[in-house]
């Protein structure tokens, strides 16, 4: 399914969407792996490369050590051989990463997502409705973040752009519950009957306990909307941070077991290391890194595919 | 999670007892040890790289005190480095202009902008009695105005209307005259999230700066930032004239290392965090409570003051001593601890102020902010003699605490297994040696036992 709506030209927008990574990430790559010895001095660049990309003293030890052992068992001498080997040493770790997303197992199919404030949830929202809607499903938002400031106005902005219907509290109400919200729209998708739900939720950060209840017990309200909901329950997480990123997929896990994740503003000078530090978190039963944001647009959102985002790195 | 740097260290130090100097041998570990800290706080490389330098030019050579392990020195010569580079002391903010004075307010789309503008807009009507107008514009974002209008609402200060249609450079310049002739003292200035690699968008924000001549220019960045922090400051710091740094977010778990990268490379001075999502969480900044939070110390040096500030001094003392003593803390001075948690802004404020250790001892007592009032309901229903003796309440008394209080049974079992689990800790923080550790802090050496 995901294949086949993936354009053609996927690889060349993600490489668009990367360029600035690339730019910074795989030139610096690209001049280390033109050549010449591979010695403790090289392997040292490299170590300085995937930290300063963010990908954290374990992934980078980790990908540093397969890589040695590549060169070991292929007998690489030269380090323009490097580069090939990285490229499958990355690819090896990233690939569990990448599955496909399946939304015809229900009807509403019910996706929360959740998220540390300014991830970019609300506007993912909004790129994943276009998704949604290209692949001809029909789509509704619910406006769970009944807090922040216009928060509502902005989801229901991104309806508009969709043209899809938004279910909000209405404005005159003030510290609305999201739940009810919630609750009402998945009803509400059901009596119009339409496929998918996105429902928004209020930033928060991993140490506002009572957030982390009051989310955890908006899920089990959407559970009562439908059994089963939510199907899906995204984490987004903002490119441009570091190695909080850990600690923001551990205690989301903890409190909505989480099933997938949302990295977002890779259009940015972040190098993305932080998807290779995520995925050696558990590295047998990794969480599926589902999209990719890249761009503020509403087309820019990608599904993840390790193979081309490794590609779309180097060169 | 990580390994803060005091459990890294305490695996190190071990091995190096009674040396008398430091040497470039002796600190090889530790600075190792210290490297990953920095590298697991965001730190970018290039800035750990030039610090650890300087670090070791500081270290070598120097006396190791008493009992003191090479490690635990170096790491006080870490920490004092750390200081000194963010800033020494704390920085003010400046707003000797003719009126309006004008804040810029510039970073990357999430950073945490608008929300910061309206605190910041708060502080100065509290702190400094100015008359403050709120502009945005960031005419990008879907209700981003929209957003920033709602705010200036609740904090009860003026907002610049914006027309329909007008462009970044129309809203400041009409937003200049209106505070002119409204005689604000001050006007904030909130702009769209950019990228730095955005083009177009950063010669728009360099625009605005020639425009708005402000006299200051804030930077904001996230404290969760990543090792991309020190270019994109750089980029900013290029188009800009930056004056200063505004950290977001501090009230999270991310141990905040883009505040060093960030200062590193600008050369600017962090003049504020941001410690919650309320509009009253901006505070000034503390680059002490920095470095220690960056290594892995915790905030207690914060946690401190703000008892100070915001707690009834005899109350706080009373209750000082019951925690010294570890014992006769009851049911009342729990309930009192609650309001006084209120009153420092709620559990999630005071916990991202404890060190490592003890914050996670704090996360396992499930403490809701919207339960404090609740909470206090049921603790007033007890007698003094319940209060001061919980063990009496059996079944029958809880029925009655219970319907006095509006509750369920379940409500009041949680509370005395909430109350429990706080005396356990009151009695772990005891024997940790709570003033012990403050000595260590306040001194060069962080508490390591
Ligand atoms: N460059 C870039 N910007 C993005 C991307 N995704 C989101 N943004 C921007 O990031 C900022 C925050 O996005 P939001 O969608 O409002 O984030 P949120 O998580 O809903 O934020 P809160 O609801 O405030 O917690 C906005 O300025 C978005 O335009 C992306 O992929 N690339
Ligand atoms: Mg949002």
């Amino acid at each position: 399914m995901v294949a086949k709506i993936m354009t053609k030209n996927w690889i060349s927008e993600i490489k668009l969407g990367l360029s600035q990574t690339r730019e910074s990430f795989g030139k610096h790559l690209s001049s280390l792996l033109g050549g010449g010895k591979i010695d403790e001095v090289l392997y040292e660049e490299l170590e300085a490369i995937l930290l300063t990309a963010d990908a954290g003293v374990n992934a980078t030890t980790w990908l540093l050590d397969a890589l040695r052992k590549k060169v070991k068992s292929e007998n690489l001498t030269d380090a323009a051989q490097l580069r090939g080997a990285l490229q499958e040493v990355l690819f090896a770790l990233l690939a569990p990463l990448a599955r496909s997303f399946d939304t015809d197992t229900e009807k509403p199919f019910v996706i929360m997502l959740a998220g540390v404030n300014g991830a970019g949830k609300t506007t993912s929202i909004g790129k994943l409705a276009h998704y949604f809607q290209s692949q001809g499903k029909s789509v509704l938002l619910a406006a769970g973040d009944t807090f922040r400031a216009a928060a509502r106005e902005q989801l229901i902005a991104w309806g508009e752009r969709n043209n899809v219907p938004v279910i909000a509290q209405d404005s005159s109400q003030k510290n609305g519950d999201p739940a009810s919200v919630i609750f009402d729209a998945i009803n509400a998708a059901k009596a119009r009957n339409i496929d998918i739900v996105l429902a928004d939720t209020a930033g928060r950060l991993a140490t506002q306990l009572h957030l982390m209840e009051e989310i955890k017990k908006i899920k089990r309200v959407i559970a009562k909307a439908k059994q089963g909901a939510p199907h899906e329950v995204l984490l987004v997480l903002d490119a441009n941070i570091g190695q909080n990123a850990i600690n923001q997929v551990e205690a989301f896990d903890n409190a909505l077991k989480i099933t997938g994740l949302v990295v977002t503003k890779l259009d940015g000078t972040a190098k993305g290391g932080i998807i290779a530090a995520i995925a050696k978190i558990r590295q047998d039963n990794t969480l599926p890194l589902y999209f990719i944001g890249m761009g503020e647009n509403i087309n820019d959102l990608k599904p993840f595919d390790a193979r081309k985002f490794v590609e779309a790195l180097f060169d | 999670m990580f390994d803060n740097l005091t459990s890294r260290l305490s695996r190190v130090i071990k091995t190096l007892r009674g040396e008398t100097r430091l040497t470039e041998i002796n600190i090889q570990e530790t600075l190792r040890e210290v490297r990953t800290a920095l590298l697991e706080a965001d730190v970018a490389l290039p800035v750990i790289k030039e610090f650890m330098e300087r670090v070791k030019q500081k270290a070598i050579g120097q006396e190791v005190i008493g009992s003191l392990s090479p490690g635990h020195a170096l790491v006080g010569v870490v920490h004092r480095e750390l200081i000194v580079i963010m800033g020494g002391e704390k920085s003010e903010i400046n707003l000797a202009t003719t009126p309006p004075a004008v804040i810029l307010m510039a970073g990357l789309q999430g950073a945490g902008k608008t929300t910061t503008s309206a605190k910041l807009a708060k502080w100065l009507m509290e702190q400094k009695k100015k008359k403050v107008l709120l502009v945005s514009c960031d005419i990008y974002r879907p209700a981003a105005i929209h957003q920033l209008e709602v705010l200036a609402k609740q904090i009860d200060t003026d907002f610049f209307p914006v027309q329909l249609g007008q462009s970044p450079q129309e809203i400041a310049v009409a937003a200049l005259d209106f505070a002119r002739r409204h005689h604000h003292e001050v006007m904030i200035v909130d702009t769209a999230g950019r990228l730095s690699v955005d083009k177009v968008m950063m010669d728009e924000i360099s625009k605005l700066e020639t425009l708005l001549k402000p006299i200051e220019t804030l930077f904001v960045v996230d404290s969760m930032q990543g090792q991309d922090a020190v270019n994109i400051a750089k980029v900013f710091a290029e188009a800009l004239p930056l004056t200063g740094i505004i950290l977001t977010k501090l009230d999270g778990d991310a141990r905040g290392g883009s505040a060093l990268s960030v200062q590193y490379m600008t050369g600017k001075p962090i003049k504020f965090v941001g410690l919650a999502e309320k509009l009253t969480g901006l505070e000034v900044f503390y680059p002490d409570r920095m470095a220690s939070r960056i290594l892995g110390m915790g905030d207690v040096l914060g946690l401190i003051e703000e008892s100070q500030r915001n707690i009834d001094r005899d109350e706080a003392e009373k209750l000082a001593i019951k925690i010294k003593s570890g014992k006769n803390f009851d049911l009342d001075d729990f309930k009192m601890q609650f309001q006084q948690m209120r009153n420092m802004g709620g559990m999630s404020a005071l916990i991202s102020k404890l060190p490592a250790q003890f914050s996670q001892a704090a996360q396992n007592i499930k403490m809701d902010d919207r339960v404090i009032g609740r909470t206090e309901g049921i603790i007033n229903s007890m007698t003094l003699q319940e209060r001061a003796k919980p063990e009496v309440l059996k079944a029958s008394r809880k029925r009655r605490i219970a319907a006095g209080s509006g509750v369920t049974v379940q409500e009041v079992n949680r509370l005395l297994v909430q109350f429990e689990q706080t005396q356990r800790m009151m009695k772990k923080m005891n024997k940790g040696g709570m003033a012990k550790m403050m000595r260590g802090l306040k001194g060069m050496l962080p508490g390591i036992r």
